[in-house]
């Protein structure tokens, strides 16, 4: 059965060629690419993908403009049905801004743009995302952004980390972010978002290999499904 | 008529640029300055038809983010 993805391109978004070769390169089956003026997506999807970039501009606010285009209407459907979704970078915002996660990417406490490599502690690896991950196993991933700093008030932390639904945690100083959050599921456990990039470490030329568990342990969850 | 919506970060959510900006303050050799929020301020030119709801309805579903952000909008005399 092949593997079904799509990533989803907004006018801005600079990492989708990254986030469909990996998904490509994983799955054996290249993702369709849609355009964030679409109304729709096909009905049998085993993936989404919101890549990368600065969505038009980052205007407003990081993600708020995109989040807000016809096709994130399809992908809240879609999620809500169960279909797995996977923002990076500023697929998290705009996974935040559409309210399919919780809280909010901030500003870097730092005031800077990160882009370096960084360490990462897997901090749920019992999700569809990570299950190819060992529980408390450190991978080094990049960052690339500007507003990353996770923010959600104390009663909202305080139940995702109950839920177990922090997925990654920074393990060194990066943006700021509440309780060094990376990465978080939706109560479903099939939504993620995360500010690293795991699209850029599948082959060894890119300098490592650490996220491509994440990718195999989405395919893996649908042959086993 | 224009209208005026104010956003500004909710207390407790920390502000780097507003940090930045009083640095900066200090630099230029003035004191007193005790605290600096950095917001947005977005101008709306509408018909009077336009709702105090419908506003509302722009305010908090788009132009602030309800999670980090507070809103007031002014409605400016014709």
């Amino acid at each position: 059965m092949s593997f079904r993805s799509a990533v989803i391109t907004f006018p801005g978004s600079n990492c989708d060629r990254d986030m469909a070769d990996a998904l490509e390169k994983v799955s054996g089956t290249a993702p369709l690419r849609i355009w964030h003026g679409d109304a729709d997506l096909p009905d049998r999807l085993d993936f989404i993908a919101l890549p990368g970039g600065f969505s038009y501009g980052d205007y407003l606010r990081s993600g708020a403009m995109a989040a807000r285009s016809p096709i994130m209407q399809a992908v809240v459907a879609a999620a809500n049905r169960g279909v797995p979704v996977l923002g990076v970078c500023n697929g998290f915002q705009v996974l935040t801004e559409s309210g399919l996660l919780p809280g909010a990417l901030l500003r870097n406490a730092g005031m800077n743009f990160v882009c370096r490599e960084v360490r990462l502690a897997v901090a749920n690896s019992q999700s569809l995302f990570t299950a190819g991950y060992a529980a408390g196993q450190e991978i080094v991933i990049p960052v690339a952004h500007h507003d990353g700093n996770y923010f959600a008030d104390d009663a909202t932390l305080d139940r995702l980390e109950g839920e177990g639904r922090v997925a990654f945690r920074y393990a060194e100083p990066v943006n700021g972010s509440a309780r060094q959050i990376a990465g978080v599921l939706n109560a479903g456990g099939n939504v993620l978002g995360m500010m690293p990039h795991p699209e850029r470490m599948i082959e060894p030329e890119q300098g490592g290999t650490d996220g491509r568990a994440l990718f195999e342990s989405a395919v893996k969850a649908l042959a086993t499904a | 008529m224009k209208v005026r919506v104010f956003v500004s970060l909710k207390n407790g959510v920390l502000d780097p640029q507003g940090r930045a900006i009083h640095h900066a303050i200090e630099g230029l050799g003035i004191d007193g300055v005790k605290d600096v929020r950095a917001g947005k301020m977005i101008e709306l030119e509408v018909e009077p038809g336009v709702t105090d709801a419908q506003l509302e309805e722009m305010a908090s579903k788009l132009l602030a983010n309800m999670v980090i952000e507070n809103y007031r909008i002014e409605r400016l005399a014709a």
